[in-house]
């Protein structure tokens, strides 16, 4: 199961003879590759200020082959892409790429088109599609001319068609992409990358927004493309995926570069610790025994019918000292539950009960006060208030409450103290209580959140998608936190489309797909492509 | 090519410095019509200066002048914290004006210490309800309130004609359209005999004063920031949006009416319809200036008033337009707006290799 991507072409055409090209591996990697090199950095420095981003980073791709680019958040992954994209220009170093002679020449710094001309290609994890128009269009827009004839439209589309083919990305060309699915939105980018002829293919996180059975076919697709002599840059932080598709892993710490090794022979507790720069510890959950129910839906409906986040008729128990997982991908009702949840929404038909209480009319007050602990999908939109301080954020929610007040007035001090020692316990890394919360980095801020929520010791906590842009130690300290959470008896909702996140904490999880919720599965024991399935609308009742 | 790289934080001297160079950059701008129309540029310039502080009178016409403007520019400024777009200042400063009238010109007869602060109350209370009304409909029916205070400007001043015209017109004032005047109980002291400077400066400072301790010291201030810089993390976070909205709209037009007030028992005496040369509209631009910070109001609107008290004491000299005034202020607006800019980005100079 290691290591499939190709030595040469031959072999990649026919898959699935795993373990003996791993060993054929670690003997050729004592010979020099004979692949010729198509992208070679060497030397790539580049200063913010005090701050350097990139120090001296060497990093050569060949034809062919799958390169994983590892590193937290502030690693320096996206200077280097954005500097082999021209937006910035290195301090220091080149950037040599092959001609279609393949022979290496320096690529001009600071422009875009150089890039795209050299046959750099990127498919960043954020599409940059345009909604309204098709995917045929799409991928060809930009490359012909406003007075482009029909004839040059058949033969584009004649070459579209034989890119499908060739790489096996399928996806409805005549329809407008924003009724695409997430993933052939994905490929529509992957194809427009393909269209101008790209060299050197870089995917940002492409996984992240697929399930488990569209990521596999992503990774076979890859796999052909790079058996086409296509080199890939593949982006992610999903270590089991970097692991099985990529044959070489460059790691990045604190801007410099910290391992570029095979994967063979690596796993994933050694790369998180490159990553990372320390061990990480293992997680561990205690057994809990689950407690009285603190959330309890009863046939409950949320949002228009005709809407697609939305809940019908959902059931679900949550009891004190347990977590429930919610799988799906994004936006087939989740939201829905989160806001029920929060407060913001109020079911429109059946019986909502948290924490023993009725749940009654959208009330995010009234949630806050009955002990629901809310942890919002989007922390910049629905979590934090970028330009207000530290400490404010850290009181927004009880502000009125009498240690925050007197007589209307604010008790400056006692809210700073009481942020200040939150910062200290929750390792806040700040300049301070009364720096600007929109200052502080994703994990920080993320932070901020969890000690506003768990210092009230909620008994419900509603997570939705609490480590998202989060890197590793932000996300093993809020797991940490959760699981803390569930001992000292809380109940959690987690909703996330991380599986492996999900799986590592929760009990029991439940799939929503387009509005429908699934009945809560025993987590442990529980196959993830079961999950996977149920994610794509295979209920296992339909499934039979 | 010049980069934009946002700021972690803006320094202090920064936030003084925007608007004060602001001003400067303003002036030295228009010296280009100055010297376009043939105007001795620095004779100009100095006459300006001479006329809105080269002596008492003048200093104390230029805060004559100021005191609505800081009024109506508190008006704005709390409105705009909380990304309130009040255009009705203009509206709101003549219900004041006109609930003053209404209570002061003979209605009620009472001493000065009871009747004075019910004139202004009852000018603020008619500012605030005015806003009152556009506040529910944006609350309720999500109805964009840039046009509802914007066109209840309108309807507002033709309210007024009518009533000056009709019910409300003084028969002393030989058919002028005026109403009558308010009574001397109602009418607030000078600050100086024989300058027409009056306690409405000093109500407008405190006010400013006020409104800066609410906003930075108070819950409620807390709220109308919180709203103001992010309304959905606000309501997810339980704060009451809709209250604090409201709250915001009778704050911000109660000071728009207490201008309307002050300028009638403190300067005019009665109403007419031409009580404000656009005070209410200044009063953005004041606010712009002051970076939305009440305290930071009052120099704002200190210069802006002697803006155009200067530029009408050297129209009157040397026969320049007084519109060089509008051109001054325009030109401070778009200076601040470009450093407002500067105070959220630093620039850096990126060389650009040639390819």
């Amino acid at each position: 199961m290691l290591p499939s991507s190709g030595r040469d072409a031959a072999d990649l055409s026919r898959p699935g003879r795993g373990s003996r090209q791993g060993n054929r591996l670690r003997l050729q990697l004592m010979h020099p590759d004979p692949r010729p090199l198509v992208l070679s950095l060497t030397g790539i420095t580049k200063r913010f200020g005090p701050l350097t981003a990139n120090d001296r980073i060497d990093l050569d791709v060949r034809a062919g082959e799958i390169v994983a680019l590892l590193g937290e958040n502030g690693a320096g992954k996206t200077t280097l892409m954005s500097i082999l994209f021209g937006h910035y220009v290195a301090d220091e170093g080149t950037v040599n790429v092959a001609g279609t002679g393949g022979q290496l020449a320096p690529l001009p710094g600071g422009s875009a088109e150089a890039a795209l001309e050299a046959g750099i290609g990127m498919v960043h994890q954020h599409f940059a599609l345009a909604e309204n128009l098709t995917g045929f269009e799409n991928i060809v827009l930009g490359t012909q001319s406003l007075w482009s004839t029909r004839l040059k439209r058949r033969e584009a589309r004649a070459r579209v068609e034989r890119l499908i083919e060739e790489s096996g990305l399928a996806a409805d060309l005549d329809v407008p992409v924003a009724r695409l699915s997430v993933g052939e939105q994905q490929r529509i980018e992957i194809l427009k990358a393909l269209y101008r002829d790209v060299r050197v293919l870089i995917l940002d996180e492409p996984t992240a927004v697929l399930t488990p059975q569209e990521a596999d076919g992503l990774a076979a697709t890859v796999r052909r493309l790079a058996g086409r002599g296509l080199a890939v840059i593949f982006i992610s932080h999903k270590l089991h995926e970097v692991l099985a598709l990529c044959e070489r892993v460059v790691v990045l710490r604190g801007g410099a570069k910290v391992a570029d090794r095979p994967t063979a022979g690596a796993d994933r507790a050694t790369l998180a610790e490159l990553m990372v720069g320390r061990a990480i510890p293992a997680r561990e959950r205690p057994p809990t025994t689950p407690g009285a129910s603190v959330l309890e839906l009863r046939a409950a409906s949320v949002g228009k019918p005709g809407q697609r986040d939305r809940l019908e008729a959902a059931d679900l128990v949550l009891r004190a000292g347990e977590i429930v997982g919610i799988a799906g991908v994004s936006g087939n009702g989740q939201g829905a539950l989160a806001a029920l949840v929060a407060g913001l929404a109020a079911a429109r038909s059946g019986e909502v009960t948290i924490a023993g209480a009725p749940a009654g009319e959208a009330d995010p007050a009234g949630r806050i006060a009955a002990g629901v602990g809310r942890i919002p999908e989007d922390r910049h939109r629905d979590g934090t208030i970028g330009a207000l301080s530290v400490a404010e954020n850290y009181v927004l929610e009880t502000v009125s409450e009498a240690g925050n007040q007197a007589f209307g007035f604010l008790r400056r001090a006692g809210i700073r103290a009481r942020t200040g020692e939150a910062i200290r316990a929750y390792d806040i890394r700040c300049p301070g209580p009364d720096a600007a919360i929109r200052a502080l980095s994703g994990g920080n801020m993320q932070k901020v959140v969890l000690a506003r929520v768990l210092e009230r010791a909620p008994r419900l906590i509603l997570a939705h998608q609490p480590t998202r842009g989060l890197d590793i130690g932000a996300t093993t300290e809020v797991h940490r936190r959760l699981i803390a959470a569930r001992g000292r008896g809380a109940g959690v909702l987690l909703i996330s489309e991380d599986l492996d996140e999900l799986f590592a904490l929760s009990d029991r999880i439940a799939v929503v797909h387009a509005g429908h919720l699934s009945p809560a599965m025993v987590a442990e024991g529980l196959d993830v492509r079961t999950v996977g399935l149920m994610m794509a609308g295979h209920m296992p009742g339909e499934a039979a | 090519m010049i980069r934009f790289v946002p700021r972690e934080r803006t320094p202090l001297w920064l936030t003084i410095a925007v608007p004060v160079g602001s001003g400067l950059a303003a002036l030295l701008l228009t010296a280009l019509p100055l010297a376009l129309s043939g105007a001795p540029i620095l004779d100009a310039f100095r006459l300006m200066a001479l006329g809105a502080a080269g002596s008492g009178f003048a200093l104390a016409e230029t805060l004559t002048r100021a005191t609505p403007l800081i009024f109506t520019g508190l008006a704005a400024a709390v409105a705009f914290r909380a990304k309130l777009w009040n255009i009705g200042a203009e509206g709101q400063l003549y219900a004041g004006a006109l609930a003053t009238v209404a209570l002061g010109a003979g209605l009620i007869e009472a001493p000065a210490y009871v009747l004075l602060p019910l004139v202004l109350l009852a000018g603020a209370l008619a500012g605030a309800a005015l806003l009152l009304v556009p506040v529910l409909f944006k609350s309720r029916f999500g109805a964009d309130e840039v046009v509802v205070t914007l066109l209840m400007n309108f309807i507002v001043l033709l309210f007024v004609q009518m009533m000056i015209e009709g019910p409300m017109k003084d028969e002393m004032a030989l058919g002028w359209p005026q109403s009558a005047p308010v009574l001397d109980e109602a009418t607030l002291p000078k600050l100086f005999t024989g300058l027409r400077l009056h306690w409405g400066l000093v109500i407008a400072v405190a006010a400013a004063v006020l409104l800066h301790v609410l906003i930075s010291r108070t819950v409620w201030g807390f709220r109308i920031r919180a709203v103001g810089e992010n309304a959905r993390a606000a309501r997810y976070a339980g704060l009451p949006v809709g209250r604090s909205l409201a709250l915001v709209g009778l704050l911000s037009g109660g000071l728009a009416g207490l201008a309307g007030a002050s300028e009638v028992a403190g300067l005019k005496g009665y109403l007419t319809s031409d009580l404000s040369p656009g005070f209410g509209y200044a009063g953005i631009v004041v606010a712009t200036l002051a970076n939305l910070s009440p305290l930071g109001v009052v120099p704002s609107a200190i210069f802006i008033a002697a803006v155009f008290v200067g530029a009408d004491s050297m129209s009157r000299a040397i026969g320049v337009s007084n519109y060089l005034a509008d051109l001054v202020v325009a030109f401070a607006l778009l200076s601040v707006l470009i450093g407002g800019l500067l105070t959220r980005f630093r620039l850096v100079l990126v060389r650009r290799e040639a390819a």
